[in-house]
């Protein structure tokens, strides 16, 4: 039995959020407040995409400032198919990962030639260029986005609109997500991937064609970013450009560092806190990010290693 | 085509072009000598647009709106740079980035509690009201004019400051080796300061040049901060010449591709498809010119010689 149980307080930290999260729907109502699951809901699909950017920035040393834009990517897929009247997930969900990972092909294959602060600014700048590709985008509501009128049909007794179904169908993409996250990084690919970031040319040195590891992660980041703006277009029924704005990935980054870079659960904690933070704040008042600013730049002055750091320092990849 | 209106957005880009070297000026400098990633350099064109705003409103004189908004914009960028900024040019770009966005949030927030929701707007000064015949029976905005010729006497004051004066030998000195420098005996951090004041009050003049047009709003950094980072990196981190020339192109691209990629595709295509794609690519037009150039010189064009 004991076997079972989480091993460190890092471990017990990660169960008993996964755990919090498993129970909202049940807390939630027994509070009577439903909007509760809602802002889970929205917190675990962030997750999922800090998760997925964790991957690349966290292990990989890839500072990509426009992961949003698979985010978008896979909710303009969603949208769109909708609009044309293909409801069925076996064929949007399916296509917006694929799609979103030969957009991440071409972009990875174009910034990853590029080093440090040239890679920021490509990755930003090809994310911009979607984005108006968006805006431009009359037909899809261009600036005003785009109304999604029914969700994803999923089949096999799972119908999306069940407010018990969506949720726990986010809650399982985001075990999922951890879990292959997990997987990845202790994998031989996983460790050439942290190897790269602490010394590409060393990597190089030892045969390994770093490009081809760096891109692979590339791609799989960007796809399963794709899967949580899916699930995104699903919960909110709506798409607009403003899913792969800038800003948006620049929130992206800040999840990922205040959870702790680098750590399997850091994500996941980080855009928590993110939003929590962002939900009490604007109680107080409507003009919270003149404190959420400052706070985000205390974060990264004095506690550069987030919540993931006050469990100490780490000795695996996990 | 109609050459009245090819020349009339020739000029159109060329002035987007001078704002933007305004803008990417400071941004390569501080790229270059404190390798340092800025996105809050919008936010100091939004501070300038705001500061001249309301002293324009004040003294009802625009040019002392100006004259008194640099002194206010360079202020504010040194106070940034001390209080803050400073303390991270050690550190990982990773932490520039989220650091300066999230200045980014704080100034937004800060124009919309102190000033309008909706932003400010001033009129036209007087003098440069209307339009003033060109070459060929052309008639041209004589602001935008003024805002051309301003932002081309700014670029040769900037080289003539940084390539014939002892103070910008010292910024170059310091973009090569700032240890060297600094062991020399210059106050490094001073230099450092100065530098990110020059780059701020470059960026807002240009914030203030574009007022009587735009208006200032809060946000209004953001649009036009990826396209100078645009300028930057096409142009080479670091290189003032490379972002002049970066600035120009960028600013003829993006103009004329929006007033004649719609009448260019029509030669190609069935009007429907030309007229859907038209504003789409235009719109994408100096992001797909970025591409091209990083994929064929992934260190900008004019690299700065180190």
């Amino acid at each position: 039995m004991s076997a079972l149980l989480p091993a460190s307080p890092r471990a017990w930290f990660a169960a008993v959020v996964l755990a919090l999260c498993a129970a909202m729907p049940v807390i939630a109502g027994a509070i009577d407040e439903p909007y509760y699951m809602d802002i889970f809901a929205r917190m675990m699909i962030w997750a999922i995409a800090a998760v997925s950017l964790n991957l690349i920035l966290g292990y990989g040393g890839m500072i990509s400032f426009g992961h949003a834009l698979y985010l978008g990517l896979g909710g303009y897929t969603v949208g769109i198919c909708s609009y044309y009247g293909i409801d069925s997930a076996l064929v949007q969900w399916p296509l917006a990962l694929v799609i979103a990972a030969l957009v991440a092909l071409a972009f990875g294959a174009i910034s990853l030639r590029t080093r440090g602060v040239y890679f920021i600014m490509i990755t930003m700048a090809l994310a911009q260029m979607v984005y108006f590709l968006a805006v431009s985008a009359e037909e899809y509501g261009s600036d005003d986005g785009l109304v999604i009128y029914t969700r994803s049909e999923l089949g096999g007794g799972f119908d999306l609109n069940e407010p018990l179904h969506l949720y726990y169908t986010i809650f399982g993409c985001l075990l999922l997500a951890l879990y292959f996250t997990r997987r990845l990084v202790a994998s031989r690919f996983g460790m050439v991937i942290r190897g790269v970031q602490s010394n590409e040319t060393r990597m190089e040195t030892l045969g390994f064609a770093t490009l081809r590891y760096r891109l692979a992660a590339f791609v799989i980041a960007g796809v399963m970013c794709a899967a949580a703006g899916v699930l995104s277009a699903n919960v909110e029924k709506f798409v607009s450009p403003d899913a792969l704005h800038w800003t948006r990935s620049g929130e992206l980054i800040f999840m990922v560092v205040l959870g702790g870079m680098g750590s399997l659960f850091g994500p996941v904690a980080g855009a928590l806190a993110f939003w929590l933070l962002a939900e009490v704040l604007s109680r107080f008042t409507e003009h919270w990010h003149l404190v959420f600013g400052p706070f985000l730049l205390l974060v990264i002055l004095f506690a550069r290693s987030g919540i993931d750091g006050l469990f100490g320092t780490r000795d695996d990849a996990g | 085509m109609d050459w009245v209106l090819l020349i009339e957005q020739c000029l159109n880009g060329f002035q987007l072009g001078v704002l933007l070297f305004l803008i990417a000026a400071g941004l390569t400098l501080t790229f270059g000598i404190m390798d340092f990633v800025n996105l809050a350099h919008g936010s100091l064109y939004m501070l300038g647009a705001f500061f001249c705003a309301t002293l324009t409103l004040w003294t009802d004189s625009f040019l002392l709106g100006v004259l008194l908004g640099l002194p206010a914009v360079l202020a504010a960028g040194m106070l940034i740079e001390v209080t803050t900024l400073r303390t991270l040019y050690q550190r990982h770009h990773l932490d520039h980035v989220l650091a300066t966005f999230g200045l980014i949030l704080f100034f937004n927030e800060l124009v919309q509690v102190i000033w309008p929701l909706d932003g400010l707007r001033v009129p036209f000064p007087p003098a440069f009201d209307g339009s003033v015949p060109l070459i060929l029976g052309i008639e041209y905005s004589a602001f935008r004019l003024l805002i051309i010729v301003v932002g081309l006497a700014v670029a040769a004051g900037l080289w003539f400051l940084v390539a014939r004066t002892r103070i910008g030998m010292l910024v170059r000195a310091g973009a090569a080796n700032p240890a060297m420098v600094s062991a020399l005996g210059v106050n490094i951090r001073l230099l450092f300061t100065f530098v990110f004041g020059l780059g701020a009050a470059l960026a807002g003049l240009a914030g203030m040049l574009v007022l009587p047009i735009l208006g200032a709003n809060s946000g209004m950094g953001e649009q036009i901060i990826i396209l100078a980072f645009v300028v930057v990196v096409v142009g080479g981190i670091g290189s003032i010449r490379g972002a002049f020339i970066a600035a120009l192109v960028t600013g003829l691209i993006d103009t004329l591709g929006r007033s004649f990629l719609d009448v260019l595709l029509l030669a190609f295509l069935p009007t429907n498809a030309a007229e859907a794609a038209g504003p789409a690519l235009s719109s994408m037009l100096i992001y797909i010119f970025m591409v091209v150039v990083l994929f064929l010189r992934p260190q900008g064009l004019f690299p700065p010689g180190r």
